[in-house]
């Protein structure tokens, strides 16, 4: 006898309906109340009261590279300090891969020494690949590579090589070191972990601008920016790898009479070693994913072929380009892998065997190197791959690009005008029109519901915040896209998530997809979108939401498959069919999960959303954006301030919720 | 005759929790289980006291959670005590500086570990070798040693093998070797065989008494398995939610156990595993023909087919070859069918 009470909502849920109610409402007569009481307060921060962060910032810049000193040394003499000890490693990559290395400068330079030939570096890597795991790996790298080769981008895939390999061992050692310290100090701990907190939400475009202020236009600015976007994710990895060692490991140490040192670099840091290379492997994907955000302050190679194209509209050479980062991340994304869980296979001990047969790749190396180097005064075809070779499958991706837009125009057009007639411009128009006072009160009111007076007052101190500082409607432009993409993308995402926990096939599918999504660099999706839909909202939109779907459908997959077997059993056993047990008992245990799945694809949102703000949003990112051109510090700090205020509002509301409805469920104490 | 005492400690407790050590003065040093639970702390070890003598097999047992471990830990200070005194070849452990601490561990103390704790990145010659390494030991010096060692626990051929391509009972061996490498005075094993199976177990324990037959170390053995307790010990420590409720012989624990807890344990063990002619005989110099001599240390397992062979019985002798008794076929029949002795 279910009457109509069972599908009337609770006390809570009148609570909601009736804030959406009084939001909707004050939204949709905002502009009528404004003329009605001439108070244009009400839609608009009076500029009179913006808080004057953004030129104080800019001034304490100003003042730390032109004045501030430490007595011995100036700010200035600190940051040339790091910017030699970075540039000299990077000179050398560079020179042994790309340039040569030459005595003198400028005019009167002189080559000593030609780069390493393509083939020598070709076959290290393949050297690399076997020694890690087998052929077929050594296959895929060597294919990855000769790729880059017969498609023309090799020298632009050198010069992006060069960069990564000096950000990730800079990253990871840095970030171990930083771990390490972590690990000993529970206060260091303590203080880093808000800081750690901070840097996943601050979007990357934000220490841009100040970075680019401080080391000046050029490959230095790119790899400090690049390093400290990818150091995070080691430090907290470092962290859990080195608590993760066992106790009777640590106690072996001490047993044994082991110092503090010997402690730490005999026993703990090689127990942890394989967790350690998961950290290292991030890494080095992040250090991939910043390829092209790192080409506006000066990184070059690949980054800076995608990003000019970009620029140009260039169809085939923004896809050539990106092509070609994409295997690049896809080859060291498996050769890190590999070595993280490389086996190390027993050798029968010989006495008497020479160099070449002990360690055959290395010998099988350095002779390629110096045959190449040798021959290449013969054939120049040894040293450089001949452009003649090349093939450039430009001219295919424009035909190609140029066909779907003849013959499907109509068909995208007509998606396109639907989903933003009937979706994005009504939900645009809804968060734009909410007077900033009632935006304020709203938010501490759900700070207030989730999670008590505390993240009240977070969430409304943020929010205000972002008034006071004059960004009210370019942060709403923000909720908006960042809303309705996260929107979509859970939309598609979780029953995805659901199809591949009930199922193992469209588990393997799933999840191979998923995983080729996460090692494309951010950038890469907004080449065909743009391409197909042109700039603006929705091509902003749909990359979004191939971007930040993959979290969607992990943690919906894993939420699914964490429910407690028995209670799926005993749904089984009182008579539910499939449909029930998923509906009535998988779904509603799988919350929690879903709720941090959300958490998730909205700071990836957040970040991409900055980086859309190339195909013309109006957002916050463009705000970033704008400050990154006119090299503008303090607008860009505040500008992404302002992005990570709405990313730590969104993350502690959603954790909140989830760690209410977990104690609700017994999941947790 | 008695041997001299290694490893001495008093009073020895641990409560974990916040704030133990204050809770601890506060009490005046003897809380009770009620304290303990209203201070909200855990008594893992609660006032032990033991006596290691040199060269022997002290085996601690008791079932999981009783604090076997955290007794052991404290011996060797892995973790400190919240308080008690533990004596080391006359020398308090407690008050000792980290820096002797060290130099103690790498000289006098070995350690074998339930779960091995071998390091997975050395090879089985390296962490053979590992304890040396620490010390600075050279190079061929201490491969060398780790050698000896790996022959020792029969698993010569395998130095460079990783852990993870060896068995359990491999391992452990490693794991044996490694704490030898360092020639130990004092030598700790934590439940060593538990995680084995049984016939590998039976298999390392034959091991584990033909090494100490030849090395002769003071050893201090945790298990939780009686059989396992019998089979090695020279004296045996129950341990009951962290207290030492009985220090005996085998022997002594089975004939006059100090408390129901204990009786329980040893109450469905094979008495002839554990009882000497000693407790058996019938005391007295014997009249008539005899079958011949037997130690009266000897367990009845041992003899006792002998004994049932036989028609005569047998003179029963003590370690100065003085005949004490007699013991005949009838008597070891009484105790292999677990029937008591007629008053
Ligand atoms: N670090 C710790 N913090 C709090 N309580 C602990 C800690 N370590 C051990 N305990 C508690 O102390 C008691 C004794 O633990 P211990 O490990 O010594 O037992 P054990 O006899 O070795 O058991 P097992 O046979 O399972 O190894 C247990 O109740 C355990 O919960
Ligand atoms: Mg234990």
């Amino acid at each position: 006898m279910t009457g109509l009470r069972d599908h009337l909502p609770g006390r809570n849920g009148w609570f909601w309906l009736a804030l959406f109610a009084a939001t909707w409402l004050l939204s949709r007569y905002s502009w009528d109340i404004y003329k009605a009481y001439d108070a244009r307060w009400i839609i608009k921060y009076p500029s009179a009261y913006i808080l004057p962060v953004e030129a104080r910032i800019s001034a304490f810049m100003r003042w730390l590279v032109e004045d501030a000193g430490f007595g011995l040394f100036s700010f200035r003499d600190v940051t040339r300090f790091i910017s030699t000890l970075i540039e000299i490693p990077y000179d050398f990559m560079r020179d042994l891969l790309i340039d040569g290395f030459s005595s003198g400068l400028g005019n009167a330079a002189v080559q000593i020494a030609p780069p390493l030939s393509w083939i020598a570096i070709i076959v290290t890597l393949v050297a690399m690949g076997h020694y890690a795991r087998d052929w077929k790996l050594a296959a895929l790298i060597g294919a990855c590579f000769l790729y880059l080769a017969v498609f023309g981008q090799w020298n632009s895939a050198m010069v992006t090589l060069a960069s990564v390999l000096i950000a990730v061992p800079i990253g990871s050692v840095g970030g171990l070191l930083l771990g390490i310290m972590a690990y000993r100090s529970p206060l260091f701990e303590r203080l880093l972990r808000p800081l750690l907190d901070l840097m996943q939400t601050v979007p990357v475009f934000a220490y841009l601008v100040p970075i680019l202020f401080l080391f000046g236009f050029g490959p230095v600015a790119a790899l400090v920016a690049t390093i400290i976007y990818a150091m995070p994710p080691m430090v907290r990895v470092t962290i859990v790898a080195l608590h993760g060692v066992p106790n009777e490991t640590r106690d072996v140490g001490v047993m044994v009479g082991c110092t503090r040192r010997q402690m730490m670099w005999k026993v703990i840091v090689p127990s942890a070693a394989p967790t350690l290379m998961v950290g290292v492997n991030q890494v080095i994907m992040l250090s991939l994913n910043m390829v092209i955000i790192a080409s506006m302050i000066g990184a070059g190679g690949l980054g800076f072929d995608v990003l000019s194209a970009l620029r140009r509209l260039d169809i085939g050479g923004g896809i050539e380009a990106g092509l070609a980062i994409v295997v690049m991340a896809i080859a060291l994304d498996r050769l890190s892998q590999a070595f993280a869980s490389r086996n190390a296979q027993a050798y029968a001990p010989g006495r008497d065997r020479n160099l070449f047969q002990r360690h055959p790749w290395l010998a099988t190396v350095l002779l390629v190197m110096i045959c190449t180097y040798l021959l290449s005064h013969v054939s120049p075809v040894l040293q450089a791959y001949p452009d003649a070779a090349t093939v450039s499958t430009g001219a295919f991706w424009s035909d190609f690009m140029g066909y779907i837009n003849v013959h499907f125009f109509d068909v995208f057009e007509t998606i396109k005008g639907a989903l933003l007639s009937y979706l994005l411009l009504p939900v645009k128009r809804f968060f734009v029109g909410i007077p900033w006072p009632w935006g304020i009160m709203v938010m501490t009111l759900i700070g207030w519901r989730a999670g008590g007076l505390g993240l009240a007052a977070l969430t409304g101190t943020l929010t205000a915040l972002i008034a006071m500082v004059g960004l009210w409607d370019k942060a709403m432009i923000t909720v908006y896209l960042c809303g309705v993409s996260v929107l979509i993308a859970s939309a598609i995402g979780i029953p995805m998530g659901i199809m591949a926990a009930q199922n193992d096939t469209a588990n393997r599918v799933v999840g191979s997809f998923i995983d080729t999504l996460q090692t494309l660099p951010s950038f890469v999706y907004l080449i065909p979108v743009v391409m197909l839909f042109r700039v603006g909202d929705f091509s902003a939109m749909i990359a979004v939401v191939l971007y930040a779907m993959a979290p969607a459908v992990r943690y919906a997959a894993h939420g699914i498959r964490s429910v407690d077997p028995q209670l799926v059993e005993a749904g089984l056993v009182s008579g539910c069919t499939p449909r029930q047990v998923l509906w009535r008992i998988k779904l509603p245990m799988a919350i929690p999960e879903l709720l941090l799945g959300l958490n998730q694809t909205i700071m990836l949102a957040l970040s991409m959303l900055v980086i859309t703000a190339l195909v013309g949003t109006r957002d916050l990112g463009q705000e970033v954006y704008i400050a990154l051109t006119k090299a503008n510090s303090g607008q860009g700090i505040v500008a992404g301030l302002a992005v990570a205020f709405i990313a730590i509002v969104a993350d502690r509301i959603l954790s909140a919720t989830a760690s209410r409805m977990r104690r609700k469920m017994g999941l947790e104490q | 005759m008695e041997k001299p005492i290694l490893l001495d400690c008093r009073g020895i407790w641990k409560l974990y929790g916040a704030g133990a050590q204050d809770a601890y003065k506060r009490h005046g040093g003897a809380l009770s289980s009620e304290q303990i639970r209203s201070e909200g702390l855990v008594g893992a070890v609660r006032d032990a006291t033991v006596q290691i003598r040199q060269g022997e097999i002290f085996v601690i047992m008791g079932l999981s959670g009783s604090g076997k471990s955290t007794l052991v830990r404290c011996l060797s200070r892995l973790i400190e005590p919240t308080a008690g005194e533990i004596l080391f070849e006359g020398r308090d452990l407690l008050s000792m500086t980290d820096k002797e601490m060290i130099d103690i561990r790498r000289r006098k103390m070995g350690m074998v570990f339930q779960h091995f704790a071998l390091l997975p990145h050395l090879t089985v010659l390296q962490n053979a070798a590992f304890p040396l390494e620490v010390q600075g030991v050279p190079r061929a010096k201490r491969e060398a040693r780790a050698r000896e060692v790996i022959e020792l626990v029969g698993l010569k051929g395998r130095e460079a093998y990783y852990p993870r391509q060896l068995s359990g009972g491999q391992q452990q061996r490693v794991g044996i070797a490694r704490s030898l490498a360092v020639e130990p005075d004092l030598w700790f094993l934590d439940e060593p065989f538990s995680a084995l199976d049984p016939l590998i177990r039976r298999e390392m324990q034959d091991e584990f008494l033909r090494l100490q037959g030849m090395l002769h170390k003071t050893i201090v053995f945790i298990t939780h398995d009686f059989d396992e307790a019998i089979r090695l010990a020279d004296h045996i420590a129950v341990m009951k939610d962290g207290r030492v409720v009985q220090v005996a012989t085998p022997e002594e624990l089975v004939l006059n156990p100090a408390t129901e807890y204990v009786g329980e344990f040893t109450r469905h063990v094979p008495r002839s595993k554990v009882l000497t002619l000693r407790s058996v005989m019938t005391p007295g110099a014997p009249e008539g023909e005899m079958a011949g001599d037997l130690p009266q240390t000897q367990r009845i397992e041992a003899v006792a087919d002998q004994i049932e062979a036989s028609a005569l019985p047998f003179r029963v002798v003590n370690a100065e070859g003085d005949v004490v008794g007699s013991i005949g076929r009838q008597a070891v029949i009484d105790v292999l069918i677990g029937r008591k002795p007629a008053p």
